[in-house]
C-alpha cells in the first residue's frame, strides 16, 4: 500500500512544491506547449513518471503523441537557443538526481547536458555535423565537460569508438559522418553520447533510420552499455518490439498524455487501455497465423490544438460507448492503479477491461 | 560485440580524391576559358564581318586613311583564315604578339590583350594601370560588406521578428534597391560637400600619403559595400535560419555546448558555404570593374576604362576589359570550387 501511496503522489495531481523525490529521475506534471498561429499546440500535457538508475523506461506512442517532445523537454532543449518570440512553454518539474531542472539556471542545465544526461537521436546522418570528423565531434563533447588537452580527448574518443564496436577506431576517428554506414554512424553517435559517462541516456528512436539487420545490433549495444555504465535509459519508439527487448517499464503516450504505464510484462500481457490493445494488435508477430491480418488502430492521431474533450482516444476507441452517460466524451479519465505499479486511464471499470482483454482481444493477437 | 569488422568500410576521401577533384575543376576552368575566348573572338571579329562592317575601321577607332586601314588589316591578319586569326588571338595572351606589316612592327608584350591603334599603347598597359584602383576598391569593399552583411544576417536570424531584425531587413531592402549612382551622389554630397569630413583626391595614389588614399576610397568602399552587404545580410539570415533548424545543431546543444560555440562553430560554419559561393563570384565580377562606383566617384579603374573606351569607340580596349573580366570570373570560380573542398568534406567525393 505504501507503494501505491508513493506512486500515487507522483502520478496524480500536479504536486508542485512537494519535496524533492527519491527517484533518480522524476518528471512531475510536465507540460510542453507551443504557441502557433492556429492556436496552442499541447504536445505534452501533464506527464508524470519516475525512473531509477540502471533501469530502462520505454515510451511508446504514435507520431505526434509527444514522445520526442518529452525527451527534448527533459534535456532542456526546448528553451536552449530558442530566439524567436514564440518560445515553447514548458512547465512542471523535472528532478534529476535531486536537482530540479526547469527552475534551475539555464547555464547549470547546459553543464548537465552531455555530462549527466545525454541523448541519441533518430537519424545519425542528420544529427552529426557533416563538416567535422567523427573524432572532432566526440572530442568536442568530451572537452566541454573535461579540461583536458586535445590529445587526451582524442585518445578517449578512440577508446569510445572501440567500445561501441567500430573497427580500426584509431583510423576511423578521422572519418567524416558521410564516410560511415548508417549502423556505424549510430554507433559513433552512441560513443559520443556516452563519452562523459552520463547517468541518464535518452535514446529517441535510435533504430528507426537503420536497416533491420543493424537494429538488433544497436539495441544489443545499448543494453550492454547500460549494464556496463549503470545509467538510467529512456528509450523512445513507436516500435513495441524495441521496448520488448529493452524496457523494464513502459509508458504509453496518446495525445500528449500518459494513457498506460507499468512494468513491461504487465503492459504486454495484461494491458488495460484500449489504445495499448490497438498498438499490440497492429504489431506483426511471427507466432501469429499468417492468414490473420494486422489490426490497425482506426482513425488518425488527434489534433494537439483541439484535443478531443473527455478521453482523447474516444473518437477512435471501439469501446467508447461501454461506460454510461457519455462519460468518455465529457470527462477526461485520470490514471488509476489497475495492478501492482500498473496504471491506466480509462473510464471502463477494471473488470470490464479485464473481460474485454481476455475474451475479445487476447485471442486475436 | 556485434558488428562484422567490415561493416561500412570506408570510401575515405584520401589525398587522391582531393587531387582528382582539383584536376576535374581545373579542367573545367580551362574549357570555360576556351569558350570565353571563342565567344569574345566571335563577338569582336566575326559578328561585325557578318554584319557587313569593316573590322579594321572598328579597330582603328578614329578617322583613318585607306593606307593606315590597310596597315591595320594586315597587322591584325584580318584576311587570314578565321582559324589562324583565332590562334594568333589566343596565343598572344601567354606569348605576346607582334603586329607586323612588312618592316612596320608593333610589338605587344605578353600578356597581350590587344593593341589600341587609337592611343598607340598595348591594352595591357591600360589594364595594368587601372587594375590596382579596381583591386583596392574591391578589397576594401569586400571586407566591409562580408563582415557587415554576415554579422547583420546572423543577428537578424537569431533575433527573428524583433525590431532589430525588421530594421535591418528594411535597410537591406533599401540597400539592394538603391542604385550606386544615387547612394554615391548622396554620400558625396553629404560627407564631402556639406560636412566636409572627407577630402577626395583627384588621383588615386599613395604619393600624397596613405591618409589621402584612404579618404579617397572610403566613400566608394562604403557605398559599394552597402549594396552588397544588403544582399549578404539577407542571404546570411535565410541560410542561418535554415541551418539553425538542422538536427546537428540540436545535437551540438545536447552535448552541452554554449550558444556561442553552437552558432559560430556549428551553424555559421555550414551557413558559410552558400555565402562563399556568392562571395567568390562577386569578387570575380568586381575585378572586371565596378563600372557604376568607378564612374560615380571618378576612380580610374577597369570599369571607368571600359566606359571611356566605349565612348571613344576604342574597340581593342573594350575587348581587353571584356576578356579580362571573363578571366577574372573563371579564376574566381576555380577558387570557389577549391574553397568548397576545403569547407565541405562531402564535396571531395563528388
Amino acid at each position: 500500500m505504501t507503494e501505491l501511496h508513493k506512486s500515487g503522489a507522483a502520478l496524480g495531481e500536479p504536486s508542485a512544491g512537494s519535496p524533492a523525490p527519491t527517484a533518480f529521475l522524476e518528471v512531475r506534471d510536465l507540460k510542453v506547449h507551443f504557441p502557433t498561429d492556429d492556436g496552442l499546440v499541447k504536445s505534452v500535457d501533464g506527464l508524470n513518471f519516475q525512473l531509477e538508475k540502471g533501469k530502462t523506461l520505454g515510451i511508446v506512442g504514435e507520431s505526434g503523441s509527444g514522445k520526442s517532445v518529452t525527451s527534448l523537454g527533459i534535456m532542456g532543449l526546448h528553451t536552449a537557443g530558442q530566439y524567436g518570440k514564440r518560445k515553447a512553454q514548458v512547465s512542471g518539474e523535472i528532478w534529476l538526481d535531486g536537482k530540479e531542472l526547469l527552475s534551475a539556471d539555464p547555464d547549470e542545465v547546459r553543464k548537465l547536458r552531455g555530462r549527466d544526461m545525454a541523448m541519441i537521436f533518430q537519424d545519425p546522418l542528420s544529427a552529426l555535423h557533416p563538416y567535422y570528423t567523427i573524432g572532432k565531434q566526440i572530442v568536442e563533447a568530451y572537452r566541454v565537460h573535461h579540461s583536458v588537452d586535445k590529445k587526451t580527448a582524442r585518445k578517449r574518443a578512440v577508446e569510445m569508438l572501440d567500445r561501441v564496436g567500430i573497427p580500426q577506431p584509431d583510423k576511423r576517428v578521422d572519418s567524416y559522418p558521410h564516410e560511415f554506414s548508417g549502423g556505424m554512424r549510430q554507433r559513433a553517435m552512441i560513443a559520443m553520447s556516452l563519452v562523459n559517462n552520463p547517468e541518464l541516456l535518452i535514446a529517441d528512436e535510435p533504430t528507426t533510420a537503420l536497416d533491420v539487420t543493424v537494429q538488433a545490433q544497436i539495441l544489443d549495444l545499448i543494453r550492454d552499455l547500460q549494464k556496463e555504465f549503470g545509467s538510467a535509459v529512456i528509450i523512445i519508439t513507436h516500435d513495441l518490439g524495441v521496448v520488448a527487448e529493452l524496457a523494464d517499464d513502459i509508458l504509453v503516450m496518446y495525445g500528449g498524455r500518459c494513457v498506460e504505464r507499468g512494468p513491461a510484462e504487465k503492459v504486454f500481457y495484461e494491458p488495460r487501455h484500449p489504445y495499448t490493445w490497438g498498438l499490440l494488435g497492429s504489431m506483426p508477430r511471427l507466432d501469429r497465423d499468417q492468414t490473420d491480418r494486422l489490426i490497425p488502430v482506426k482513425g488518425s492521431p488527434p489534433s494537439l490544438i483541439n484535443i478531443p474533450s473527455g478521453c482523447a482516444f474516444n473518437p477512435r476507441c471501439p469501446y467508447a460507448d461501454v461506460p454510461k452517460d457519455d462519460v468518455t466524451r465529457t470527462v477526461r479519465p485520470e490514471l488509476q492503479e489497475v495492478g501492482s505499479r500498473h496504471w491506466a486511464a480509462c473510464h471502463m471499470s477494471p473488470e470490464q477491461r479485464e473481460r474485454i482483454w481476455t475474451e475479445e482481444i487476447a485471442p486475436k493477437l | 560485440m556485434a558488428g562484422s569488422p567490415h561493416e561500412g568500410l570506408p570510401a575515405t576521401a584520401g589525398p587522391h580524391t582531393v587531387l582528382a577533384y582539383l584536376i576535374r575543376r581545373l579542367f573545367a576552368v580551362v574549357i570555360m576559358v576556351l569558350v570565353v575566348l571563342l565567344a569574345t573572338f566571335t563577338i569582336f571579329f566575326m559578328l561585325p564581318k557578318w554584319a557587313g562592317q569593316d573590322v579594321a575601321v572598328l579597330f582603328a577607332g578614329k578617322a583613318t586613311g585607306v593606307e593606315q586601314l590597310q596597315g591595320i588589316r594586315i597587322k591584325l591578319g584580318l584576311d587570314d583564315p578565321l582559324l589562324v586569326q583565332f590562334w594568333d588571338f589566343v596565343k598572344g595572351i601567354p606569348m605576346g604578339r607582334d603586329y607586323a606589316n612588312g618592316d612596320d612592327v608593333t610589338h605587344c608584350a605578353a600578356p597581350c590583350f590587344g593593341y589600341s591603334f587609337r592611343t598607340e599603347v598595348p591594352v595591357w598597359t591600360t589594364l595594368k594601370d587601372a587594375l590596382p584602383v579596381t583591386g583596392a576598391l574591391a578589397a576594401g569593399a569586400c571586407v566591409l560588406w562580408l563582415l557587415g552583411g554576415v554579422a547583420t544576417g546572423v543577428v537578424s536570424a537569431l533575433r527573428r521578428g524583433s525590431i532589430w531584425d525588421r530594421a535591418a531587413m528594411t535597410t537591406a531592402l533599401a540597400g539592394v534597391s538603391l542604385p550606386i549612382f544615387f547612394t554615391g551622389m548622396v554620400a558625396m554630397g553629404l560627407f564631402v560637400h556639406s560636412f566636409g569630413w572627407v577630402h577626395i583626391a583627384d588621383n588615386l595614389s599613395t604619393d600624397d600619403g596613405i591618409g589621402t588614399w584612404f579618404q579617397t576610397l572610403i566613400l566608394p568602399w562604403i557605398v559599394l559595400a552597402f549594396l552588397n552587404a544588403a544582399m549578404y545580410a539577407r542571404l546570411t539570415r535565410a541560410t542561418m535560419l535554415e541551418v539553425l533548424g538542422e538536427d546537428y545543431i540540436r545535437t551540438a546543444r545536447s552535448k552541452g555546448l554554449g550558444e556561442g560555440t553552437v552558432i559560430t562553430r556549428h551553424a555559421l560554419r555550414s551557413a558559410m558555404t552558400p555565402i562563399l559561393t556568392v562571395f567568390g563570384l562577386d569578387i570575380g565580377v568586381l575585378l572586371g570593374g565596378a563600372v557604376l562606383t568607378e564612374s560615380t566617384f571618378n576612380l580610374p579603374g577597369l570599369g571607368l576604362a571600359a566606359v571611356q573606351a566605349i565612348s571613344n569607340k576604342d574597340l581593342p580596349v573594350i575587348l581587353g576589359v571584356t576578356l579580362f573580366a571573363a578571366l577574372a570570373i573563371a579564376v574566381a570560380n576555380l577558387v570557389v570550387d577549391i574553397m568548397y573542398a576545403v569547407i565541405d568534406p562531402r564535396v571531395r567525393l563528388g
